[in-house]
């Protein structure tokens, strides 16, 4: 049996790297004293499965990881016992059962949804926001030049986009995009198009990013719509 | 939710910012306000290398367990963020409340290696305290040192207010109540410190002269007051059962060098290796029991949540309830799925049989440090091991299927000829040779894989070979090159493979080892020329240490390469570790004559440890 567990991270737990929150994790599900199902071999580990990986600095509400069980108590028993060993900035928010032969969390991702902030006040400058947003959405494609240390190409954004929007008064930007394996978006890449149809350039520094949950598909067959993308734990079910 | 010292900003700039954060499982979060005593721990090192020490786990614990006391730690900032400290001026955090350590009452600095001394300055510069001990006042915290570096604290006696000898569990309190005291009372500083040079184990540096004779080797070394004592004796847990031991140990969320629960089975080694100096200075040898230990083993792989858990001591072996303790690990071990790692094990049958269980043969190896390739020469430095042993014990691992053997020796110990150097190489061929007349063709399940690694010997204090002359560096490269030609000489060169250590390094290391006074300035120096992380082989610079030495004419091969005289005063003679000189120089001479001492369990060679009526010595 395969639990789907829901958690957040924020505060300074937000500058713990991807492989250290599974770590983090691994002791954690120890420490809680529930029966978790072990791999054979001479070096037996958790099977646990993450859905994506979150970047150092974001903070999340909708983070998730797949953990295989022996036996259960009750999903609510099994959240209580992780967050009484948590530490400050990890919640537990949610933990479900799969059903029998469900794709794991990481096969499973189709989009994630976030919040972005600029935290420097002034910036990001002489952009509106909405208007950006009413540009960006009526292109029918987005160029994005994508540079990194080992990778150096252009992308289509736009058909990566399943919703944006933003609020000039607050200074945020909510967006939806795809966050498969395949095709994962992060969420500067579209900050940084909007703000590029006006000029503008931010430090990414000073973005602030929350993950507000990930999604998957509910038509496994159907195109990667809003309508057809629910969060990853609706699949699961209370026991 | 607690806030950071760093800005954001500066977090996502710098490599692994969980290095910073705090907020560890198990880490202790106090109310500033209801403690009377702040203690900032330090190891003056990165993240990852001081929170895999044990000495502190056990003191943070402690210091917690007092109402009035909180006690956080400090880590060496990594060189990225040192720089954008010093650019910005951010004074130095504890992890816990990241408050300025500047503000705090102690800070506490472990000492564990000589090429961390650079470090230590860097600690006092980014928190703003002064680096020298006589330019602090009250503003600032009392620094204090404690570890096996302490042993000789003379090379960093100008920037300590105070050093603590031997085992921390002893006499803390009586030094937090009487700082308490001094501070309500609104004693000075100078007072405090005085009065503290009256309690046990405590060291107070600028409470002592030191006058020199023409040659540069001690004349005196003298208590500037009447009640002063002229000799500090080492706290020594006597019953390890009763000692403080941390049953909730923080958690790192980053990977570290040591990232598993830590049993320590028990303290001191009965061994009395000439060239060790931890032989000696923990000495008597004391264990504590395993029933205690299976119930530790317990509750901290719950509290922690580790998957990995280890044996610490100088040598498992030896521990009398091994096999007790072994049969449990390895059933409450399988059942939680943790692994056991077993260092300091004597090869031998039953470690074969306890490592099948626990390891994977394949891709372990088997570790033998004979130290030294002859026999002569290893009864010279006393250690134990025969020929025999490790051909035996050898024979019996390659049966088991394990065919990767590592060896450990040092070059350049006391009496060494080519010969010694030459009978490594051959012992190695030796063993590779065994391999094949052990192991039938058929049964063979890879080639047999030799690693010898050799390293420099360094002459420590209360060590029988604290009055040998180290190897000039030249030396150590010559010998490191005949070692190596003589194993490319083997008929079983191709499955040999051989590493040795820089020697500029050990140099180095060797000159702080046996060190005096006069090293401080050359310390802080080097420190304000750019040396720090000189434990770090990228960060060394050796060029810089060399030139601050000239230009400030310390002569370098005064601390290392001279003949000391039998009646010389060591800087470190005021020390009581139990172990008193003339037992040691009893073993300097039997050590030449290549004459062995039998180890503490089989005959008690009266060390002086008996003083402390504890562990094995034999009730007075």
């Amino acid at each position: 049996m395969v639990l789907r567990i829901k958690f957040a991270k924020y505060g300074p737990v937000k500058f713990i790297g991807h492989l250290d929150v599974m770590r983090y994790f691994q002791k954690a599900v120890r420490r809680a004293g529930i029966d978790v199902k072990y791999s054979n071999g001479f070096n037996p580990h958790q099977v646990m499965s993450f859905a994506a990986p979150l970047g150092v600095g974001l903070e999340s509400r909708g983070e998730y990881f797949d953990l295989e069980m022996h036996s259960i108590t009750s999903t609510e028993d099994i959240k209580n016992r992780l967050n009484a060993v948590m530490a400050d900035g990890f919640e537990i928010l949610r933990v479900k059962l799969l059903p029998e032969k469900s794709k794991n969390a990481m096969a499973s991702v189709a989009a994630a949804e976030y919040e972005v902030r600029f935290a420097m006040p002034g910036e990001p400058g002489e952009c509106n926001l909405e208007e950006g947003v009413r540009m960006l959405m009526n292109r029918s494609h987005v160029d994005y030049h994508k540079q990194t240390r080992k990778v150096d190409t252009h992308i289509d954004l736009r058909p990566a986009i399943y919703s944006l929007s933003a609020d000039q008064t607050t200074g945020t930007i909510r967006m939806t995009v795809d966050a498969s394996s395949a095709g994962n978006i992060k969420p500067g890449f579209v900050v940084d198009a909007l703000l590029e149809q006006f000029g503008c350039t931010v430090n990414p520094l000073h973005v602030k990013v929350t993950r507000i949950d990930t999604y998957t598909c509910r038509d496994e067959n159907a195109a990667v719509t809003l309508s057809n993308l629910i969060p990853l734990d609706d699949m699961g079910m209370d026991a | 939710m607690r806030k950071l010292a760093l800005s954001d900003d500066i977090l996502m700039t710098v490599e692994k910012p969980a290095r910073y954060i705090g907020n560890e499982i198990n880490s202790v979060m106090k109310d500033k306000d209801a403690v009377q005593v702040r203690f900032a721990m330090c190891f003056p090192d990165v993240y990852e290398i001081g929170m895999s020490h044990l000495g502190i786990q056990i003191l943070y614990d402690m210091f917690n367990r007092w109402d009035d006391v909180w006690c956080e730690r400090v880590y060496s900032p990594w060189v990225d963020l040192d720089r954008i400290m010093r650019e910005q001026k951010i004074p130095l955090f504890a992890m816990e409340s990241q408050d300025p350590i500047r503000d705090f009452d102690f800070l506490g600095i472990t000492i564990q290696y000589e090429m961390c001394y650079t470090n230590i300055l860097q600690i006092l510069d980014l928190a703003g305290i002064p680096l020298l001990a006589a330019e602090r006042t009250w503003e600032h915290p009392i620094v204090i040192g404690g570890g096996p570096c302490t042993y000789n604290p003379e090379p960093l006696a100008d920037f300590f207010d105070l050093f603590y000898m031997g085992e921390g569990e002893t006499d803390y309190r009586e030094l937090l109540d009487l700082y308490q005291e001094c501070r309500e009372n609104g004693c000075s500083r100078v007072e405090f410190l005085h009065r503290a040079a009256a309690i046990h184990s405590i060291y107070v540096p600028s409470l002592y002269d030191v006058s020199y004779k023409e040659d540069g080797t001690i004349a005196s070394f003298m208590p500037r007051f009447p009640d002063v004592p002229e000799r500090v004796q080492k706290g020594l847990v006597q019953d390890m059962d009763s000692a403080v031991y941390p049953m909730k140990p923080v958690v790192p969320y980053i990977k570290v060098t040591q990232d598993r629960v830590v049993l320590e089975i028990q303290r001191g080694c009965i061994r009395g290796c000439r060239f060790c100096q931890a032989g000696q200075i923990y000495r008597p040898v004391r264990e504590r029991s395993a029933a205690l230990l299976k119930d530790y083993a317990h509750t901290m792989l719950s509290s922690t949540g580790h998957e990995e858990i280890s044996l610490s001591s100088l040598s498992s072996s030896d521990y009398s309830e091994l096999n007790d303790l072994l049969d449990y690990l390895i059933d409450e071990c399988s059942e939680k799925k943790v692994n056991i790692s077993l260092p300091s094990l004597r090869i031998d049958a039953f470690s074969l049989d306890v490592m099948s269980k626990v390891q994977d043969v394949r891709k372990s190896s088997l570790t033998f440090a004979p130290e030294a390739g002859s026999q002569r020469l290893r009864n010279v430095i006393n250690k134990g091991l025969t020929e025999q042993n490790i051909l035996e014990g050898a024979a019996e691992a390659f049966q088991g299927g394990w065919n990767h053997v590592k060896l450990y020796f040092m070059l350049g110990l006391p009496t060494e000829t080519d010969e010694d150097i030459r009978a490594i190489a051959d012992l190695a061929n030796r063993i590779a040779a065994l391999f094949y007349d052990t192991v039938p063709k058929e049964k063979r399940t890879g080639k047999i894989q030799i690693v010898v690694s050799t390293s420099f010997f360094v002459p420590k204090p209360f060590t029988a070979f604290q009055w040998a002359p180290q190897n000039t560096r030249q030396q150590f490269l010559d010998k490191a090159y005949l070692c190596r030609q003589a194993i490319m000489s083997q008929l079983n060169q191709k499955s040999i493979k051989y590493n040795w250590h820089e020697a500029d390094v050990s140099v180095m290391e060797g000159v702080f080892a046996r060190g005096d006074r006069k090293l401080c300035a050359v310390i802080l120096e080097a420190y304000r020329r750019g040396c720090f992380y000189d434990a770090w082989a990228e960060f060394y610079k050796h060029d810089v240490w060399c030139k601050t030495f000239a230009d400030l004419g310390v002569d370098m091969d005064f601390y290392t390469t001279r003949e000391r005289s039998e009646e010389e005063i060591f800087p470190w003679d005021f020390i009581d570790c139990g172990v008193n000189k003339a037992f040691l120089l009893r073993e300097w001479h039997k050590a030449l004559r290549g004459e062995v001492s039998e180890n503490c369990k089989v005959k008690c060679q009266g060390c002086g440890a008996m003083v402390f009526d504890a562990g094995i010595c034999p009730r007075k």
